[in-house]
């Protein structure tokens, strides 16, 4: 039997999500025995080569291309599992939801501390830019999602135990110790 | 008086009369979930997670009496099920962002979505546009992670008997407030009191903080609700 | 404090932070406590509503009726959009919730004027008055039938009495209810309610005589009798017409309460929609006063002392409910209380009070008059008596119908000239959409239950979107006590507009019929515990209609709307935004 291929993306995330799955040390080894990489930093393979079992997305969505990575996702891959708390509620970079967008990118780009001179005030526009979406969206807002792993990062534990149900079909158990928001 | 005989899931067990099935529970190690109530203070049935099914109907075990003979249902599947949803509820009432929370693992809302293992709400999250008070020298009043509880309401009361916060609008645009004119003469005894009875960190003193490393919060390791019983 | 409070609003035309300022120094009461009371009801502002203030219905019926057209020409002609005041502070638009005139909507209350029937014509001539400088009550020019013409009245406001029966509407004698109370012995008049099994009229139908015994029983030196006249339910107005045309048979009604459950105090709870009524009630009840049927030693008994007080409301739906009303009336948010204690045990100002509604207390009035067993000849087995219905909506004669309890949703429909309705909502919003198919179905509390609204939808009516009205109402109307009211209703109807959207599958509409069910079974009282219904009895009897909005073979659909969340920030950059993909 070949093994499950999995995929993983950072979206409006801190890739710390990313260092929680380095986080479960050695048994790195042992999965790589059991799944196989496709697109994801872990490998660097940048386009899907090929529909993949497992998708694992960590952050948020906050512009444009994130929308666009997570469709892609949705598309590529059987599952597909929001990791840590941005993909699942937005996480920090959400807390800019309740205020406006304008003020955002002013604060940003014009009025911020560390601007130290943006005179005439020029705002990024280049179309290669991605667009800011009005808020960030958590995943499930906009593709389906069928599973969630919380905290921030997730426990190495969770992960790792979720993998290992995924892929041995056993039941999930979560002790309380990884189950967490923090 | 006598002792009322009263069971709950099937246990019998005693209560005084006058108590709440809520401290009726604790007394004979059976937990109730509880998140607006908190001792010392009156009842308020506001979150309304300790539901338990007297004779068919639903009722808050926090501000309902025990009664002889009363046949409590409280743990059962559809009952633990509503629970955990008022636990979602709260969290996609708010914007309860835990990650950079100070009262992250000392907090009971926190601590129940532990318990009910939340992995992620039920219900689509509602964004309200909340503020942040700080205008008051004592504390921070963070309204994106009030639940209303009405601790503070009930418990920071003034020697003269006036509210230091109250509850301003209804409906959905409900909202906790501090009177900017008590807060002023606020000690840090009552700060540290009114932060206390928070059980989420929408009240937090200035200046201090993340008094307790992680690792040694009150919930890191032990669920809410283990130093009752089941 | 409500009085005080209401005395500033319309005194200055809001209540400032100094007022609240003051307000709390002269009662010795937090700032936060004031603001948290002026915030709580609808009439009281913190900002200036105008010199004249427009409160224009926007419940169901009204928007069945034209309410957008209305609102549109209230905007033109005055220059402001609702939620505002014009930029002179001279006028304010804000729309309200039912204001008890479903049978004349769309209507507006402006500076405690009603105005009923309204076109884009009269707004016009409306606003060019109000422009003028006229007061409110010159602007209205016709008045309406009934009491409604009296001097102390003079409103616009139609009673629209279609069918009058034997208990509400039949003639009744000044004094006589109070003259034969005072031979009877005050167990004897709980008797004959109880004889009688007349049930609360307000909605919730629990037997009257059974209440009054709990108080009358209950200890203390002092009991209250509350009369709730805060009809609120959207599409009730029959109380208004009560008190417009019988207020002598409800007061009387009230004293035959006092006298049997030891009360020598009356409160009437009057909305504050109906403050164009207080004048001339406060008059009837001065008149009573004067021919010894309120006061001292009333119709010559020595010892049977009963006198009534109108309070105030200031814009609470939820005020209705009894608990919320008496910590209203003592002054505070109306929000429920928790119980026990019940209001019979610990009511107004801590004594034992028993709060019944206008209907109910005139039904008390003729029972004394006629006997229990005269008045339990009428109705069910559950229900005796007649029942005062406020029929509205897509009918041809829609006003109050006395009704024998039992009589069938179709002989209703036929008799207000309603045949082709679709789907009729029984008992308000709290209540149970029907459709067809259950027209043959019975008005009383052993069948369809209603404290008295009655609103017909034709086959034009989009009942959806009557539904979202009515969630909107909850949302708006929950005191924000309890978190499955405050958070639930909101959370339904956001699910709701989903699917109505067309962005809803099969999950959305399984998901959305069981959070009805939570937040039925955890909310706190009545409000919540009922607020799902106009979901719920709709999904139950009308599923094609949700059925049609869903997305087929779909178990999730998204909300997302790419072109929409990029719009703010692109327009910010000053660039042209790209279509998803690209």
């Amino acid at each position: 039997m070949s093994k499950p291929v999995v995929a993983t993306a950072s979206l409006a995330g801190c890739f710390g999500c990313h260092m929680s799955v380095l986080d479960i040390d050695d048994r790195i080894l042992q999965l790589i025995d059991l799944v196989e990489f496709n697109k994801s930093p872990v490998d660097d393979i940048k386009t899907f080569t090929k529909t993949c079992d497992i998708g694992i997305i960590e952050g948020g969505c906050c512009n444009s291309e994130n929308v666009e990575n997570l469709k892609e996702f949705r598309k590529h891959c059987k599952i597909l599992i929001s990791l840590g708390e941005c993909a699942i509620m937005g996480g920090l970079p959400a807390m800019r939801n309740g205020i406006p967008v304008k003020e955002c990118m002013e604060e940003a780009y014009y009025n911020c501390p560390t601007i130290d001179k943006n005179d005439p005030k020029i705002m990024p526009n280049d179309d290669e830019l991605p667009m800011i979406l009005d808020r960030v969206y958590p995943l499930h807002e906009i593709v389906k999602i069928d599973y969630y792993l919380p905290g921030c990062p997730p426990r190495a534990d969770l992960i790792w135990e979720a993998l290992v149900a995924l892929i041995t079909g056993k039941e999930l158990s979560l002790p309380y110790e990884v189950l967490k928001f923090d | 008086m006598a002792d009322i005989t009263l069971t709950i899931d099937g246990k019998t067990c005693k209560a005084k009369p006058g108590q709440s099935i809520v401290d009726a529970a604790k007394e004979n190690g059976i937990y109730i979930p509880v998140l607006c109530n908190y001792e010392g203070l009156k009842p308020a049935g506001t979150c309304r997670i300790c539901t338990v099914r007297v004779g068919g109907r639903f009722m808050a075990a926090c501000t309902t009496p025990v009664g002889e003979g009363m046949i409590v249902e409280s743990g059962t599947p559809d009952i633990e099920d509503m629970r955990k949803a008022i636990v979602e509820m709260l969290f996609v009432e708010g914007n309860h962002m835990c990650p950079c929370c100070e009262k992250s693992g000392n907090c009971e809302l926190q601590a129940l979505g532990y318990r009910y293992q939340m992995l992620v709400p039920r219900f689509p999250y509602l964004w309200p546009a909340s503020q942040v008070d700080a205008s008051t020298p004592k504390i921070f009043l963070d309204k994106n992670r009030c639940v209303q509880c009405l601790r503070c309401v009930r418990g920071a009361v003034t020697p003269d008997g006036k509210h230091v916060f109250g509850l301003l609008n209804r409906g959905d645009r409900t909202a906790i407030a501090i009177d900017h004119a008590l807060a002023s003469k606020m000690t840090d005894e009552m700060a540290q009191k009114a932060m206390d009875s928070c059980p989420v960190g929408a009240i937090l003193r200035k200046e201090v903080g993340y008094v307790v490393p992680i690792g040694m919060r009150k919930f890191d390791s032990k669920p809410i609700g283990s130093d009752i019983g089941q | 404090m409500l009085d005080v409070i209401r005395d500033v609003q319309s005194e200055t035309g809001s209540v400032s932070e100094e007022a609240i300022v003051q307000i709390a120094a002269a009662m010795n009461v937090s700032q936060v406590d004031v603001e948290g009371v002026v915030t709580f009801y609808h009439f009281f502002s913190k900002s200036p509503v105008g010199k004249y203030s427009v409160y224009l219905n926007n419940s169901a019926v009204s928007f069945m009726k034209g309410c957008a057209a209305i609102a549109k020409a209230f905007e033109q002609e005055a220059g402001c959009a609702f939620g505002k005041t014009t930029a002179d502070g001279n006028i304010g638009l804000f729309y309200t919730s039912c204001i008890g005139m479903n049978d004349q909507e769309p209507a507006a209350i402006i500076n405690d004027v009603v105005f009923t029937n309204l076109t884009v014509e009269k707004v016009k001539e409306i606003v060019a008055g109000m422009k003028a400088g006229k007061s409110a009550k010159d602007l209205v020019k016709q008045f309406g039938d009934g009491q409604n013409q009296s001097e102390l009245v003079k409103s616009m406001v139609n009673n629209n009495i279609h069918k009058k029966g034997l208990v509400l509407f039949a003639p009744f004698e000044a004094g006589s209810a109070v003259k034969k109370v005072a031979t009877m012995t005050p167990d004897a008049v709980v008797e004959e309610m109880k004889v009688s099994n007349v049930r609360g009229r307000g909605g919730a139908g629990f037997p009257t005589g059974m209440k009054w015994d709990f108080t009358r029983k209950s200890e203390g030196p002092k009991r209250y009798i509350v009369c709730n006249a805060d009809e609120g339910e959207p599409g009730t107005f029959k109380d208004r017409v009560i008190l417009t045309e019988m207020p002598q048979m409800l007061f009387e009604g009230m004293a035959v309460g006092g006298y049997a459950i030891g009360a020598d105090e009356g409160l009437l709870y009057l909305r504050a929609e109906y403050m164009y009524l207080k004048n001339y009630l406060e008059n009837v009840l001065e008149k009573m006063r004067k021919n010894n049927q309120l006061g001292k030693d009333i119709a010559g008994k020595k010892g049977f002392n009963f006198d009534i007080k109108i309070q105030m409301g200031a814009g609470a739906y939820v005020c209705g409910e009894e608990s919320a009303l008496i910590e209203s009336a003592e002054g505070k948010r109306g929000q429920p209380r928790n119980r026990p204690p019940f209001p019979a045990q610990v009511g107004f100002m801590g004594k034992p009070t028993s709060v019944n509604n206008v209907e109910t207390f005139c039904c008390a009035a003729r029972i004394v008059l006629e006997g229990g067993a005269w008045f339990a000849a009428m109705g069910t087995l559950q229900s005796k008596g007649t029942k005062l219905l406020s029929v509205s909506g897509d009918c041809k004669k829609p006003g109050i119908y006395e009704i024998e309890f039992g009589t069938t949703v179709k002989t209703l429909l036929e008799e207000c000239g309603a045949m082709d309705a679709v789907a009729v909502q029984i008992g308000g919003p709290s209540g149970t959409c029907i459709g067809k198919k259950d027209f043959g179905r019975r008005i009383c509390y052993d069948d369809l239950a209603t404290g008295g609204s009655i609103i017909v939808m034709g086959p034009k009516t989009d009942i959806l979107q009557v539904v979202h009205n009515f969630m909107e109402f909850f949302v708006e109307e929950s005191c924000g006590w309890c978190v499955p009211c405050r958070a639930g209703n909101k959370i339904l109807t956001e699910r709701l507009e989903k699917i109505m959207h067309g962005k809803g599958s099969a999950t959305d509409l399984t998901e959305l019929e069981s959070w009805c069910a939570i937040v039925k079974s955890m909310s706190r009282c009545g409000l919540g515990q009922t607020s799902p219904n106009p979901i719920l009895t709709t999904i139950q009897n009308f599923r094609e209609l949700y059925e049609a909005k869903i997305q087929k073979g779909k178990d999730y659909v998204s909300e997302f709307d790419f072109a929409a969340a990029v719009k703010e920030s692109c327009a910010v950059a000053n660039r042209k935004p790209l279509s998803e993909g690209h």
